[in-house]
C-alpha cells in the first residue's frame, strides 16, 4: 500500500555545527520529507560514543519507520490502544533503537556508558505525533506566537514544575545539562508522546540543547520570523548565532514548514480523487 | 564546589564548604554554621545545595536573613551574593574555575538517574500537561522599510556579544520615505517587500552582513550584485533592494 506521499506539503531544512568548543559533533539528524518524518538527536558519552549513540538512534528510527510506514498508514486506529497508528510506530521503535544502543553499550567497553537525547515528529493527516527523551526541543511558531512545545526531561524542569525555582532563575543555574531520561542508558525508556494538529503556514523547530542554551527563546522566534520565506537560510542563521554567543556545545536544527493542509484520503472516493491533487 | 565565606566587620573568621544538601545557619549549637550572636535566631536559615546549585531559606528568624540588601524569604544564590545576619555576613562563592581544560566536559550533558540526587521538594509526576508556556511570544515588529522605517516597538533582543560592535543605521535616500533613519539595533533586521524582495542584515560580533532572503531579484550593493552568500557591509556602502536605495553608515 503507498503511503502518502508529502514533498510537495512539507519543506524540511536543516544545519548541524561541532560548535566553537568542541573538536566533535555528537549530534545527529536526519528526515525524509515524503514520509514527513524528522529525526534529531543528542548524544553523549566518552570519546566518540556520543555519536555512535545519537547515530544508532537516527539510522534505525528512519530506516525502520520508513520500511514500516509503507506496510501500514500513520492515521490508521490501532487494533490493541485506539490511538493512531503512528503512536504505536514511534513507541516500538524508539524501544528498539533504546535496545540496540544498550546493548552495544554493554558489549563494547568503548561505549559503556553512552546514550543519546531525542525528539522525533512524524507529520500525517494534518496533524503530527511528536516523541521526546532529554533536552532536544520541538518548538512552533504560528502566526506572531514561538513556543517550546515540548517539555525537557531535566533536572531544571523538575525544579521548575515543582516551584523551587522559576524558569528565570533556571537561566541562571549550573545545573543546566543534567537530563533525567535518555536513550541507552538503562534497558527500557519510556518517550513522552503526544500529538498535536498542525495548521498551513506552521514552521516547527527541532534542536538540541546547544541552541536553546545558546540563543534566547525571543532571538529564535524573531529569526523564524523575519527569515521564515528561506528556511535553509533561517537553520544556517540559528546555528550562526548560537555560535557568535560563544557555541559551547554542537548546534543541530531542524526546520519544517507546513505549506498546505494534507488530510489523509480516507474513503475510496477521496482516495481517487487524491490521485488528481 | 560552593563555599561561604563567613566575615565580620571584614575580618575573615570561616570558611565552610557546601557539601551536605542541607547546611544550616543559626545561633543554636547543634547548627551546621553556628553563629553566636543575639542577633541570629536559634535556628537562622538554611542553605539546600543541589549539585551545583543552593538555594537560601529563612526559616522565620526573628530578625530576617537579607541578601544583598534585601530582605529575603528564600533565594536563589548566585555567586558573590552577600547573606546578612546581623554584624555578620556570609559570602557565598561558586565559580566554575574559568579557561580549565576540564570546563568544556563540565557542560557535556550527563544523565541524572533517579535517586542520584534528592530533590528538596518532591518532583512533579511526569509532565501531563505537554504544552508549557515558554517565554512569552511577542510581536518581533519587523522592521520594513517600505512600511515607514523606525524600529518598531515589541522585543528588544539581548545578545550577549554586542559589547564592542559600533551602532550602525540605514539612511533611505530614495523613495517615498527618502532621507529617513532606521537604526539597526536588532540581530536582524529585513528589508523590502515580502514576496517580492526581502533582504535582511544581521547584527554580528564580527560587524554587518546582509543576505538575501526571498525574491527572484538579489540586493546590489555599491552597483555590485550579490550572490546568496551573506555579504560584508562597510561605512557608506550604498544598498539597492526593490527599487529602493539606501546607505548604510556605523554610528560613532
Amino acid at each position: 500500500m503507498a503511503v502518502m506521499d508529502l514533498s510537495g506539503v512539507l519543506e524540511i531544512a536543516s544545519c548541524t555545527d561541532s560548535g566553537m568548543v568542541r573538536s566533535h559533533n555528537e549530534d545527529s539528524i536526519a528526515s525524509d520529507e515524503g514520509k514527513g518524518l524528522v529525526v534529531l538527536a543528542d548524544g553523549m558519552g566518552g570519546y566518540n560514543a556520543g555519536e555512535v549513540a545519537s547515530g544508532m538512534a537516527t539510522t534505525v528510527l528512519v530506516t525502520e519507520i520508513q520500511q514500516l510506514l509503507e506496510q501500514q498508514e500513520p492515521f490508521q486506529l490501532d487494533e490493541q490502544t485506539g490511538q493512531p497508528f503512528a503512536q504505536r510506530l514511534l513507541r516500538e521503535q524508539i524501544a528498539k533503537a533504546n535496545t540496540s544502543i544498550y546493548q552495544a553499550a554493554q558489549s563494547q567497553p568503548q561505549y559503556a556508558g553512552m546514550g543519546t537525547t531525542l525528539v522525533v515528529a512524524l507529520f500525517y493527516d494534518n496533524r503530527t505525533t511528536v516523541a521526546h527523551i532529554g533536552d532536544s526541543r520541538l518548538y512552533r511558531l504560528r502566526g506572531d506566537e514561538f513556543r517550546q512545545i515540548t517539555k525537557d526531561h531535566s533536572l531544571l524542569q523538575e525544579q521548575i514544575d515543582s516551584g523551587m525555582i522559576t524558569p528565570q532563575q533556571a537561566k541562571l543555574s549550573q545545573n543546566k545539562n543534567l537530563v533525567t531520561r535518555a536513550l541507552g542508558i538503562d534497558p527500557t525508556v519510556e518517550a513522552e508522546i503526544h500529538e498535536y494538529e498542525t495548521l498551513p503556514d506552521d514552521i516547527y523547530l527541532l534542536c538540541s540543547d546547544g541552541l536553546c542554551d545558546m540563543v534566547s527563546d525571543e532571538d529564535m522566534g524573531m529569526a523564524l520570523q523575519t527569515l521564515g520565506a528561506n528556511l535553509r537560510l533561517c537553520a544556517q542563521q540559528l546555528v550562526q548565532m548560537a555560535n557568535d554567543n560563544g557555541g559551547r556545545d554542537n548546534v543541530s536544527v531542524i526546520l519544517v514548514r507546513v505549506r498546505k493542509g494534507y488530510s489523509a484520503p480516507r474513503g475510496p472516493l477521496s482516495r481517487f480523487l487524491g490521485w488528481f491533487k | 564546589m560552593a563555599k561561604l565565606i563567613l566575615s565580620m566587620d571584614g575580618l575573615v573568621l570561616k570558611e565552610i564548604t557546601l557539601t551536605k544538601e542541607r547546611t544550616t545557619i543559626g545561633r543554636k549549637p547543634h547548627n551546621d554554621i553556628q553563629i553566636d550572636n543575639l542577633a541570629v535566631s536559634g535556628e537562622h536559615a538554611v542553605i539546600v545545595t543541589i549539585l551545583q546549585d543552593s538555594f537560601l531559606e529563612d526559616l522565620g528568624s526573628t530578625n530576617g536573613t537579607v541578601v544583598n540588601g534585601q530582605a529575603v524569604k528564600k533565594h536563589f544564590l548566585q555567586s558573590n551574593d552577600v547573606i546578612e545576619l546581623g554584624k555578620y555576613k556570609l559570602k557565598y562563592v561558586n565559580e566554575v574555575p574559568a579557561g580549565q581544560a576540564k570546563t568544556a566536559d563540565f557542560e557535556k550533558t550527563m544523565v541524572l538517574r533517579p535517586g542520584a540526587v534528592k530533590l528538596a521538594a518532591p518532583p512533579a509526576p511526569a509532565a501531563s500537561a505537554a504544552v508549557h508556556d515558554a517565554a512569552p511570544a511577542r510581536n518581533f515588529g519587523d522592521t520594513l522599510v517600505n512600511q515607514g522605517g523606525g524600529a518598531a516597538g515589541g522585543a528588544t533582543p539581548k545578545l550577549a556579544t554586542t559589547g564592542q560592535l559600533n551602532a550602525a543605521a540605514l539612511q533611505l535616500l530614495s523613495g517615498a520615505n527618502a532621507g529617513k533613519e532606521l537604526e539597526l539595533t536588532k540581530p536582524l533586521t529585513t528589508l523590502g517587500k515580502p514576496g517580492v524582495q526581502v533582504a535582511v542584515i544581521t547584527r554580528r560580533p564580527q560587524g554587518y552582513f546582509i543576505t538575501h532572503v526571498e525574491g527572484a531579484s538579489f540586493p546590489v550593493v555599491n552597483g555590485k550584485l550579490l550572490d546568496a552568500q551573506a555579504h560584508s557591509l562597510n561605512d557608506h556602502d550604498v544598498i539597492e533592494l526593490a527599487g529602493v536605495k539606501m546607505e548604510f553608515f556605523l554610528k560613532t
